[in-house]
């Protein structure tokens, strides 16, 4: 769906989304990170279980809200990606207390 | 990595750091106003000078000599003794100016003798069926993956609505390499006539020229249709095709991206939730506070600038930020406001970059039927409420927003209405016949961000809980 | 020019909505007059638990009347109101509250009155299983639950509305006054007259009752409440407890509601309040620590609806003690919305046959005789 610029000459830093290693760039969000990892990141919704992607990309839509090192319900559009971080899709009502 | 806030008051607190925040917290701080500045983001700049202090798009053409004035504004305020806090969530605002603000998953207070909210605007809510598919995003959140990332699109990608920055967009990503297949024009053509009236002022206004060129631009890559009436996404999971109806004529594209934008409205939330009143624009069809000339609002000590007034564009964003910060100045520390730019300049520079925009708000007025939603369409994207369903509490006796929540959980997902709250209004409106401003808005209330159970749980204990342990 | 009607009532919480629909069910037609709309303030936002569980024991048999009703909602106001019922529990968090608990369920059995039943560690630890294994027990009422406070009040205005009532909103009663045996009210530009008036306004009835010569002790309190997003279904019965204050119930949407009663600062005349994070923060400890589970649930909205609080924690409810035909029903202090479907029935069986077989007679406004305040 995206592609990287060629410009784009940050130095890349390694996420893990639901245990499988990708390459990010510094700087990028976590929303932005997956959308450009290529790979499927639908969340499900905790109404519907409907699939949803990022929609606003600003922090307003919260369809970018994935678990973040344990932690549920994150906006992925507001957080910068870190080397090693844990992302996990969320699929449904969020887990409590895990 | 959890940066506080380093006092407990200050003069003034601005919040948000694009164009209007960025020059108000400068303008504070440069009168010995002891500043503090919010902003959510990674860095400041807000939306359009969105990642200027990092941005990979370092090749200075593409992204325009407009995105890279927001690089003076960071310098100024750099160079001022304002504090400021990035990553920093404000989810509490009130009328005693106490705010509760969320940094690196943990909260703090702070009161402040004046709150400048420069909270900004947030695209227009664009519910086509269809718009909650994965691949259907806003032109916005393509242009900050696109400053903050370089990320273009690269599949089949379609384009559709109206407004100067959707052909901003265009051009950048253009010019970064990125594909477009298609751009669908949702401009209304009655709109050319109705804003004849206001064209002389956009003549002699900066848009005109630029408009022109980067519409020609555009128009010299991609396939733009226009006169588009209707629009909407399909795709099972996924989206597969947009389709459309220009001249009379329906077309189904293939796509696997759909960029949606028809405009920007104000962005209310922590104005409302602090009490601040709004009245319903019927011009830019949405809701803006109610505002003296320095940008006061009806909650003493709390004034609106940039777009989150009203919008303006850039350019009067950061002359009203100057402006409230002025006036902050002048009834906070009289003899300092001497140092600034005169309240005449400023009002001067804030009609120079205001002109123009009417002749913008008419052509760009969005169509009735891309704003106001019918059947299966969903409204509320968090709790999935459609228009019917909207229309069948209606039927039963739901008289405005408020009441709704009797019956749909409308509006009440984490997103607080920003995504639907301008819908379900004119929705509600047209149902009962009413003006958008006698059938109201959600009451809005705090946190107007989610905010943690544990993270509450850890905020310091009042000063009485603290005593009552002492005294033991 | 006046109207002439058969009864008019001051309110549109759940209480006005009430004895408005439960007087048309007795055949008078009531205007109501409600000067936001029905279920605006309290009524339309409180914490929606239906209880009877650790009620002042003089207010037991209007709850109990009460739970006989929301048990056949359906019946009633031809909607579920969300009503479930799932029991509320009160926690004991250590062995004292627990023995207290254990007098106070023998004084109700010595009363006659079975609704609270005492239990040990392992069924609270069945019914509440997420809670601290610290607890050493509790009370639960088995019949006990919970529903959708401004479904509920919505319900009973359209319900009262089609059998006859007419209901006024966005409107204040003004001028209330009596007149040649009849009451008369201001609403706008024209007056209703009536033999009967019933003054259920919430935290604006003491305003009404002193204006009429029977002040009363009572102060306008904001309790608030907040919400967490959608999260896995893990509780059922509402939760309640005593030494610290906490309310606590997942909805079936799952949503998680906390309460408790830590107050925010009305502004009555502005229909606002201000909210006071830090009391919010001791309910949120109050959580983390009782319900490990919910530590990492997100909040999503706060919020605190207006309503009138007695000294002695007691509705007003009943016939004036100085004026023929003036009924007062205020006061519910943090815990009308159970009563309000009983409440609204006896109070048109005190209206329409002059007396009722619920005992309500200590909750009369006649306890706060000038010699009484």
């Amino acid at each position: 769906m995206f592609k990287r610029s060629e410009l784009d000459k940050r130095p890349q830093v390694e996420i893990f989304v639901d245990g499988v290693a990708v390459a990010a760039r510094q700087g990028d969000t976590v929303s932005a990170a997956l959308l450009a990892s290529g790979r499927d990141v639908r969340r499900s919704t905790a109404v519907s279980g409907a699939p949803r992607l990022p929609y606003c990309m600003m922090g307003v839509c919260f369809d970018c809200l994935v678990t973040i090192d344990g932690v549920g319900n994150r906006q992925g559009c507001l957080v910068p990606v870190a080397e090693g971080m844990q992302i996990e899709i969320q699929k449904g009502k969020r887990e409590i207390g895990k | 990595m959890t940066m506080a806030p380093k006092r407990e008051a200050y003069d003034v607190v601005v919040i948000g750091a694009g164009p209007a925040g960025l020059a108000a917290a400068a303008t504070s701080a440069e009168a010995g106003l002891s500043t503090l500045l919010l902003d959510e983001n990674i860095g400041p700049g807000g939306q359009v000078f969105r990642a200027i202090a990092s941005t990979p798009v370092t090749e200075r053409a593409q992204l325009g000599a407009d995105y890279w004035m927001g690089a003076d504004l960071v310098q100024a305020l750099r160079a001022s003794s304002a504090e400021v806090i990035q990553r920093a969530t404000v989810w509490s605002l009130d009328r005693n100016l106490e705010i509760g603000v969320s940094i690196g998953s943990a909260s703090a207070f702070a009161r402040a003798r004046r709150v400048i909210l420069a909270t900004g605007a947030l695209e227009r809510p664009f519910p086509i069926p269809g718009w909650t598919l994965p691949g259907v995003m806003t032109a916005g959140a393509a242009q900050t993956m696109l400053k903050s990332s370089g990320l273009v699109p690269d599949g089949r990608t379609v384009i559709a609505g109206q407004g100067p920055l959707l052909w901003l967009l265009a051009a950048q990503i253009l010019r970064l390499g990125g594909r477009i297949d298609h751009i669908l024009d949702t401009t209304e053509r009655g709109n050319y006539f109705a804003a004849l009236p206001h064209a002389l002022a956009f003549l002699t206004s900066p848009y005109f020229a630029k408009g022109l060129s980067m519409m020609r631009e555009v128009r010299a890559k991609v396939q733009v249709i226009s006169g588009v009436t209707e629009l909407a996404a399909a795709g099972d999971g996924q989206l597969a095709s947009v389709s459309y109806v220009a001249g009379g004529k329906r077309e189904t594209i293939p796509a696997d991206l759909l960029l949606l934008h028809q405009g920007v409205v104000p962005n209310v939330n922590l104005a409302m939730a602090a009490g601040v009143e709004h009245r319903w624009d019927e011009l830019q069809l949405c809701w803006s506070p109610v505002l003296d000339a320095s940008g006061t609002s009806s909650v003493a000590g709390i004034a609106i600038a940039g777009d989150g007034a009203g919008i303006g564009g850039a350019t009067a964003a950061v002359v009203r930020g100057r402006i409230a910060a002025r006036a902050a100045v002048e009834a906070l520390a009289p003899a300092a406001a001497a140092k600034l730019a005169p309240m005449a300049t400023l009002r001067t520079d804030l009609a120079k970059a205001e002109r123009g925009r009417a002749f913008l708000d008419t052509l760009f007025r969005p169509a009735k039927q891309f704003r106001i939603p019918a059947g299966d369409t969903i409204v509320c994207r968090c709790e999935e409420v459609t228009a019917k369903d909207i229309l069948d509490a209606v039927a039963i006796g739901a008289t405005g927003p408020n009441q709704l929540k009797a019956y749909r959980r409308t509006g009440m997902g984490p997103c607080q209405g920003r995504l639907c709250g301008l819908t379900v209004t004119e929705l509600m409106a047209q149902a009962r016949a009413k003006s958008p401003q006698e059938i109201g808005y959600y009451r809005l209330r705090a946190p107007v961000k989610p905010i943690t159970l544990a993270e509450l749980a850890a905020v310091p204990k009042s000063e009485d809980d603290v005593k009552a342990v002492v005294r033991g | 020019m006046t109207k002439r009607v058969d009864a008019i009532v001051v309110g549109g919480g759940i209480h006005g909505c009430s004895t408005a629909l439960h007087l048309c069910l007795a055949g008078v037609k009531p205007v109501l007059i409600e000067k936001d709309y029905a279920g605006r303030h309290a009524s339309g936002v409180n914490a929606g638990g239906v209880r009877q569980l650790a009620r002042h024991i003089p207010e037991i048999p209007l709850s109990i009347r009460s739970m006989g009703i929301w048990e056949k909602i359906t019946e009633l106001v031809d909607d579920d109101c969300s009503f479930e019922s799932h029991g509320q529990v009160l926690v004991a968090e250590n062995e004292d509250e627990l023995a207290s608990y254990r007098a106070r369920v023998a004084e109700l059995n010595g009363l006659g009155f079975t609704h609270e039943e005492l239990i040990d560690a392992a069924e609270l630890r069945r019914l509440v299983p997420a809670v601290a294994d610290t607890c050493p027990g509790g009370v639960v009422s088995r019949r006990d639950g919970a529903a959708n406070p401004a479904q509920t009040t919505t319900a009973f205005r359209r319900k009262a509305e089609q059998l006859g009532a007419t209901v006024l909103e966005g409107v204040a009663a003004t001028n209330v006054r009596q007149n040649g045996g009849l009451w008369h009210v201001d609403v706008g530009t024209e007056s209703y007259a009536a033999p009967v008036l019933v003054n259920a306004a919430g935290a604006w009835a003491g305003k009404i009752a002193a204006a009429l010569g029977e002040p009363v002790p009572v102060e306008t309190v904001a309790p608030m409440l907040m919400i967490t997003s959608r999260v896995p279904h893990f509780i059922d019965p509402v939760v309640i407890l005593r030494g610290r204050k906490l309310s606590f119930k997942q909805f079936k949407n799952g949503t998680v509601l906390i309460g408790g009663g830590h107050l925010a600062t009305p502004y009555q005349d502005r229909n606002e309040t201000v909210l006071d994070w830090k009391s919010l923060a001791i309910s949120a400890r109050t959580v983390f620590e009782l319900f490990p589970v919910m530590r990492s649930a997100t909040i999503v909205r706060a919020w605190a609806g207006i309503e009138a609080k007695m000294k002695d924690d007691l509705p007003v409810f009943g016939p004036s003690a100085r004026h023929k035909g003036l009924y007062h029903q205020f006061g519910f202090s943090l815990h009308g919305f159970q009563l309000g479907p009983g409440a609204g029935a006896v109070m048109a069986e005190l209206i329409v046959n002059g007396g009722t077989q619920t005992r309500v007679s200590d909750l009369g406004i006649d306890r706060f005789h000038p010699s009484a305040l």
